[in-house]
């Protein structure tokens, strides 16, 4: 007979992997990914396939070469990354822009840590935010989207998106009203379905709570982060709108525009850079809910989702510190 | 329906043998009876090489109060006291006796009829389960008389009896309940009136519906003994999870369940109470469980103790060609066995043979933080920050983040997405914290 194994208990382990948690969400991102190629044609698939190539590369080159430690670009977290980069561009970005995008995500947002589990923030989002400040120009042009049915606008066209088109508006004295009804105003369902001026991931509200679904069911994420996140969003707009609905726009507009959804689901549940404890996944999704609002009302950007994420990320090892999962028998319930 | 609240996993169950009724294992040639077989001080051999003992005769005696007499489970020869390798792996003083016969002491009573008058009055009752070696067969062994000693200031109000068998495979306790219940509940009554409790749970997971059933009908025949259903949740079996879910009541950190007003009994120790006081038979012999994905006759055996692991086997079909770990216990709590030469002990409820493919870890990853340790962790801790804490040996950091609470169910670990092996980085952290702050009462 040959040796028996010897180890320490438990000798049976569940059937969830790093590997399978990544791919999941890799899967729920699917509808997506053919919401972007649908709107926004082979541009899309091309910003898609240059940022996860990017990030797959700079992965491999870094582990290899730099780190010289094994090399884990199969595990899915780089994909992930790479598809969440290309998620929060714009569909008409410059090929060179996007491989810089992924070599600071992968290089500084992820590698520079140590790699994954180590990042204190959302690689996809570090890079993001790079571009935007460094490339304030190409990261804010949006091509039109072709119309929900029929025949469309050209792509080769570029318009603002919706809240910009909001904040736009509200700067030069327009009520939300006004704005809203203005013929270039995508709507509710045009939001809804994807048929607005945006990032490649973030257009279509429906087709990113499909995949959420999908993320829930399977357990990859909890609904702690985002129900907090939405929670608080809706609240707190809620409170403005109703002092003053010319001023302020309504929170389903808040929702359905813009990438609170996709940042939501897909980027504040990020398991590295959010907290570790249902008490503290429920502080830092009130808290991102919280910053989004502020920075789209009052700050400079129409849209505050990638800022309120990273600064919330900042806070992670603080509020993991803070707010402790409750110990069993510390306090006393007896009946 | 009732469970725990905090934390918990659902492993597969695999309880492949839960329809097989109890058989009784012929004699072995030969059997190995370790002299600590409790928890607490090791009992000192009362027999010499050479002696021949009848089965029930005591050949060890516990000596402090926290000890356990062990009895030689058959008649024969003891050919040699000397060590063998237990299945912890370390070797232990054991008593070598060679089978002849099957001649028991006189004062047991061998007859099958159940005795349910329970004459034995509570200090008989304590006296006669101390001198008996009755132990607690849940797995953690502790010399049952002592559980029935309640200290001065405190009261004892429920008497729980834990048929939860939450361990994946196992399912010896479920054929005990089955199988043994009327004398089961006696046992149960034994120590209702030990513990002097007006009421007692038998708590048990709804994946046994047909012991439930059974043991609700004998229900309506004792008094103050009712049946709980709980939700099928690991680890439910433990002391503390059992209390959490069948009376609401929580064993603050450090102490032991008569804080709450509990005593927690498995269902095999109330049948060793019921043999012990109404059949004078000391505990020499338990149900084992033997079983396996590949094992071609899945099994509970009635055992002596003694007993080589590697003669169950052979009863269960023999050893499967692609074995590739042996587990003494459960797949969550099991120790993996060095030898098949181990024997079966007072603790040892059921012996798992594990594939080669389900054998080895899988490789260790980042931690990704995904916090889901954190989640499975019944005793709400972190073990995420105690195994860092224990692997850069902080552990006065540790002790403050209540590693001593960990009960070691293996949650955390099951659970790691990553691999990673928290429960072996928590042990080591739980000993020498245990170390620390035992050296610090000493100054």
């Amino acid at each position: 007979m040959s040796l028996l194994t010897i180890s320490g208990s438990p000798h049976v382990h569940t059937q969830q992997s790093v590997k399978s948690i990544m791919y999941g969400v890799v899967i729920a991102m699917i509808p997506a990914i053919f919401v972007s190629v649908y709107f926004f044609g082979i541009d899309a698939a091309r910003v898609l396939l240059i940022s996860v190539l990017g990030c797959l590369f700079f992965e491999w080159l870094i582990q290899k070469y730099l780190i010289k430690g094994p090399v884990t670009i199969n595990d899915g977290s780089a994909l992930v990354t790479g598809v969440l980069l290309a998620f929060n561009v714009p569909s008409n970005l410059p090929a060179w822009i996007i491989i810089l995008g992924a070599l600071v995500s992968i290089g500084i947002g992820k590698m520079s840590f140590g790699g994954l589990g180590k990042n204190p923030f959302n690689p996809a989002l570090v890079g993001r935010v790079f571009l935007l400040i460094s490339f304030p120009v190409q990261m804010t042009s949006w091509p039109m989207p072709k119309a929900l049915f029929g025949e469309g606008i050209t792509d080769a066209i570029t318009g603002p998106t919706t809240l910009g088109i909001l904040k736009e508006g509200l700067d030069a004295g327009k009520t939300v009203q006004e704005i809203m009804a203005s013929p270039n105003f995508p709507g509710y369902v045009n939001d809804l379905m994807g048929a607005q001026a945006g990032s490649l991931g973030e257009i279509s509200a429906l087709a990113l709570l499909l995949g959420a679904l999908f993320m829930l069911t399977r357990k990859i994420i909890t609904w702690h982060i985002p129900t907090a996140y939405i929670g608080s969003a809706v609240i707190f707009s809620g409170i403005l709108w109703m002092i003053d609905p010319t001023q302020f726009i309504d929170p389903l507009m808040h929702l359905l525009a813009g990438g609170m959804i996709l940042g939501v689901f897909f980027m504040a549940t990020d398991m590295v850079s959010s907290p570790m404890t249902a008490k503290g996944q429920i502080v830092f999704g009130v808290g991102a809910g919280l910053l989004t609002i502020v920075i789209r009302v009052w700050g400079a950007y129409p849209e505050g989702v990638s800022f309120a994420i990273l600064i919330m990320n900042a806070f992670t090892p603080l509020i993991n510190n803070m707010f402790k999962p409750k110990r069993f028998g510390e306090v006393v319930k007896n009946g | 329906m009732k469970t725990f609240t905090l934390g918990g996993v659902h492993p597969e169950e695999n309880k492949l043998s839960a329809d097989k009724a109890i058989e009784v294992l012929p004699l072995p040639e030969k059997v190995y009876v370790p002299v600590s077989q409790s928890l607490g001080a090791p009992s000192k051999v009362v027999v010499e090489k050479g002696a021949t003992v009848k089965t029930g005769q005591l050949i060890a005696k516990g000596e402090s109060f926290i000890s356990a007499n062990v009895h030689s489970p058959v008649s024969g020869k003891v050919v040699k006291i000397d060590d063998v390798i237990d299945s912890s792996g370390y070797k232990r003083q054991a008593v070598f006796i060679d089978v002849v016969g099957d001649e028991w002491e006189e004062s047991i009573d061998r007859s099958p009829e159940i005795i349910s008058e329970i004459t034995a009055e509570r200090d008989t009752i304590i006296k006669k389960i101390n001198e008996l070696g009755v132990v607690g067969l849940g797995g953690a062994t502790f010399p049952s008389h002592v559980k029935l000693m309640v200290p001065d200031g405190k009261k004892a109000e429920y008497l729980l009896i834990n048929g939860v068998e939450c361990e994946p495979y196992l399912t010896a306790d479920h054929r005990l309940m089955l199988e043994k219940g009327e004398e089961m509940m006696i046992g149960i009554s034994i120590l209702k009136k030990a513990l002097g409790v007006s009421k007692a749970f038998i708590g048990i997971e709804n994946n046994k519906p047909d012991a439930i059933e059974h043991l609700r009908k004998l229900c309506t025949r004792y008094q103050g003994i009712d049946v709980i259903p709980l939700k099928v949740k690991y680890p439910q079996g433990g002391e503390k999870q059992l209390i959490k879910a069948v009376v609401n009541r929580e064993v603050p950190s450090g102490k032991l369940p008569i804080e709450v007003g509990c005593v927690v009994n498995n269902v095999g120790t109330a049948l060793a109470v019921y043999e012990a006081i109404q059949k004078n038979k000391p505990l020499i012999e338990r149900i084992v469980t033997v079983t396996g994905k590949s094992v071609t006759k899945p099994s509970n055996f009635m055992v002596r103790i003694g007993t080589p692991v590697s003669l169950l086997i052979e009863s269960a079909g023999g050893l499967p060609e692609n074995t590739g770990k042996v587990i003494s216990g459960g797949p969550m709590m099991g120790k993996a066995l060095t030898s098949l030469e181990a024997p079966v002990v007072k603790g040892t409820s059921g012996i798992l043979i594990m594939p080669v493919e389900e054998s080895k870890r899988t490789q260790v990853l980042n931690c990704i933080r995904c916090g889901r340790c954190i989640t499975a962790c019944p005793m709400g801790l972190e073990p995420v920050l105690l195994a860092q804490l224990s692997e850069n040996l902080m552990f006065e950091r540790a002790e403050a983040e209540r590693i001593m609470d960990c009960i070691e169910c293996g949650s955390c670990h099951y659970t790691c997405p990553a691999g990673r092996p928290l429960l072996d980085y928590l042990r080591l952290g739980k000993n020498k914290t245990g170390l620390l702050i035992r050296n610090r009462g000493k100054k």
